[in-house]
């Protein structure tokens, strides 16, 4: 103790530059996770670059027997599905947070907020069995009766020609193309239901956000419940939904295991919704595990090392715009 | 904001449109809030109807049946399961907690901007691809094993628990450092003894969602932890986790595997709310 106060600016002083510098080692290793992940992805990636240069992102055949790969197929699925997901989420998402914000008694918002949270804790092969067990058989029995009718028939011999000559139009990419229920169309389906509370969570954030003031000017006003929603609260909480959605895209965007469960693990150009096809994820987890030649592996791991970078650049265009609201929220 | 507060006195002069209008935008909010909930309510529903019947004593103390074979259990991915996300949980803790004091107790360190950003561009990186690197850190040199799931997990728990601990360690007020730091504490020990037992509870908190969040991964462990169908407790070799084998049993055409899957999957989802819901009763106490 007497030690102590003899010196105490250099004594602590002392210690608290080995603390430190603890501290930022470990902290550190966050950095270093980031920088192997890129170093890791990127080497295994290299022999898939180097041969296949920027074509890998262009060209559609993917074929492991012959050792040509090329990506366009998956990144078309990838974007398919999170942005059809997308475009059915939102609105369900943001009246679902008008309704806990807005219109709920507390006693009704506080279990229907955290119902819609724990959507966000289903896990992804949960998920993924549900819409197999139980959703894939409902799609499938309406194909089945789809394809009862003559006429549709008639459809469906029409595209089955078109199809085999690798092409679609517009009618036929609405057509069944199975009675399985598995699909693209069925991975859109469990997309929505997972990207859902994302949106739904920032959404509901966001409104509670808006002022009492902006709410009662609108009323005083004459206007309708409806009124001050679509006009007073909505218009100020716009950018922050847009990063909710944002971050939910990035979800959907590398959600793998439900959707490689249901979407038919098919590297064929997209020629109906209703048919097999794959995503970037999906992918990886359904070839990576068996691929044995090392350019196979190779662009797979260039699937994960594409993602990396579509995460990181939409996270962080997410957190942008949600960081850039937040201090006006507060105050 | 309910009702009441629309001035009653102006209703009789809302015109008919307008009246309407709210009335179908409002019934249709409920509606999509109705559809919104309705997959957890039918999902939970589906999996007590499907599973409970499976989960008997051979559900926890045996392995999965030979393929074609009847009976059997999940006890080989329960351990795994407890095993790796115990291993995760050290990785997670030591690491996403010294990021969080780092962040919250030494705002004007020239490194911290950047660290938090890449923490929280790490929290976006999809769950496989940090698969894709354990494989290429660890299985390529070891081969498949449970250290190496355990270490992609470990790397999904960092960014969750750095956040939390960050935002609970910012809670406690400044005056409480300033009071030790008044007493002739270093720094380090008023981090230590003062703020981080004050922020304890909250930290704790966001560990255990971190947990509820990686304990439903398959998606990385597919190609590090890979599975395994006995019973293995030595991380250095592979091993079984309860996603892993819903996995494998929802994609299989043996019922008897489906039926694991369902109450594999029950356990998991009842584990996984139980875990949410304490986490968030602690934190509301607070």
């Amino acid at each position: 103790m007497s030690k102590r106060t003899a010196s105490p600016r250099q004594l602590s002083s002392g210690s608290d530059r080995v603390f430190e510098g603890l501290i930022l080692a470990l902290a550190a290793v966050i950095v270093l996770v980031f920088v192997l992940s890129v170093y890791q992805l990127g080497t295994e990636s290299w022999p898939a670059l180097q041969k296949f240069g920027l074509n890998f992102f262009t060209s559609r055949v993917w074929n492991p027997v012959t050792g040509e790969f090329g990506a366009a197929a998956m990144i078309a699925g990838t974007l398919v599905t999170s942005i059809a997901a997308l475009a059915i989420s939102v609105p369900l998402a943001i009246a679902s947070a008008l309704f806990v914000a807005e219109y709920a008694p507390k006693w009704l918002a506080n279990p229907v907020g955290y119902l819609i949270e724990l959507l966000a804790a289903v896990p992804s092969v949960v998920y993924g069995l549900w819409a197999l067990f139980v959703i894939a058989p409902i799609l499938g029995k309406w194909q089945t009766n789809y394809f009862t009718s003559p006429e549709n028939l008639q459809t469906l011999t029409r595209c089955t020609e078109l199809w085999n000559k690798n092409q679609t139009s517009l009618e036929c990419f609405f057509v069944p193309s199975s009675a399985a229920g598995r699909g693209l169309a069925l991975a859109v389906i469990i997309l929505t239901v997972m990207i859902l509370p994302y949106t739904a969570s920032v959404a509901r954030d966001v409104i509670r956000l808006v002022p009492q003031d902006q709410r009662e000017a609108m009323y005083a006003l004459g206007a309708t419940k409806w009124e001050v929603i679509s006009r007073a609260i909505l218009p100020y909480a716009r950018a922050g939904i847009m990063g909710g959605v944002i971050l939910a895209l990035g979800r959907a965007l590398g959600e793998t295991l439900a959707v490689a469960m249901v979407i038919g693990d098919s590297q064929d150009i997209l020629k109906s919704i209703w048919g097999n096809a794959s995503t970037m994820a999906s992918v990886i987890a359904n070839q990576f595990g068996d691929a044995q030649e090392t350019l196979h592996r190779s662009s797979v791991v260039t699937l994960g090392l594409s993602l990396f970078f579509l995460s990181v650049v939409v996270n962080y265009v997410a957190r942008l715009i949600i960081a850039r609201l937040t201090p006006k929220g507060i105050q | 904001m309910s009702a009441a507060t629309t001035p009653r006195n102006t209703r009789h002069q809302l015109s008919p449109a307008r009246r309407a209008r709210n009335l179908v935008m409002g019934s249709l909010i409920v509606l999509a809030t109705a559809i919104v909930v309705a997959p957890l309510i039918l999902i939970f529903a589906y999996l007590i109807r499907e599973g409970l019947g499976a989960m008997n004593l051979d559900f926890f103390t045996k392995v999965p049946a030979p393929e074609g074979e009847t009976g059997g259990g999940l006890a080989n991915a329960i351990l795994g399961s407890i095993e790796m996300l115990a291993m995760a949980s050290v990785l997670g803790v030591v690491v996403g907690v010294s990021g969080g004091i780092f962040l919250a107790e030494y705002p004007r360190h020239p490194l911290m901007p950047s660290i938090r950003m890449i923490s929280d561009v790490l929290a976006g990186i999809p769950a496989i691809v940090m698969g894709l690197v354990a494989y290429g850190l660890i299985v390529l040199k070891f081969g498949f094993s449970g250290l190496a799931g355990a270490v992609a997990l470990g790397f999904l728990m960092i960014p969750i628990v750095v956040r939390t601990t960050e935002e609970v360690l910012k809670l406690v007020p400044q005056t409480v450092r300033e009071a030790g730091l008044a007493l002739g504490l270093p720094k380090w020990l008023v981090t230590l003894r003062i703020v981080l037992p004050a922020a304890a509870g909250g930290i704790v908190t966001g560990v255990m969602l971190a947990l509820a969040r990686v304990a439903g991964e398959a998606a990385p462990l597919l190609f590090t932890a890979f599975g395994n169908s006995q019973i293995n407790l030595d991380p250095t070799k592979p091993m079984s986790a309860l996603p892993l084998e819903i996995y494998r049993g929802a994609t299989s055409a043996y019922d008897e595997n489906q039926r694991l899957a369902k109450a594999g999957a029950l356990l998991l989802i009842t584990l996984i709310f139980l875990t949410s819901l304490l986490a968030r009763r602690a934190s509301r106490r607070k």
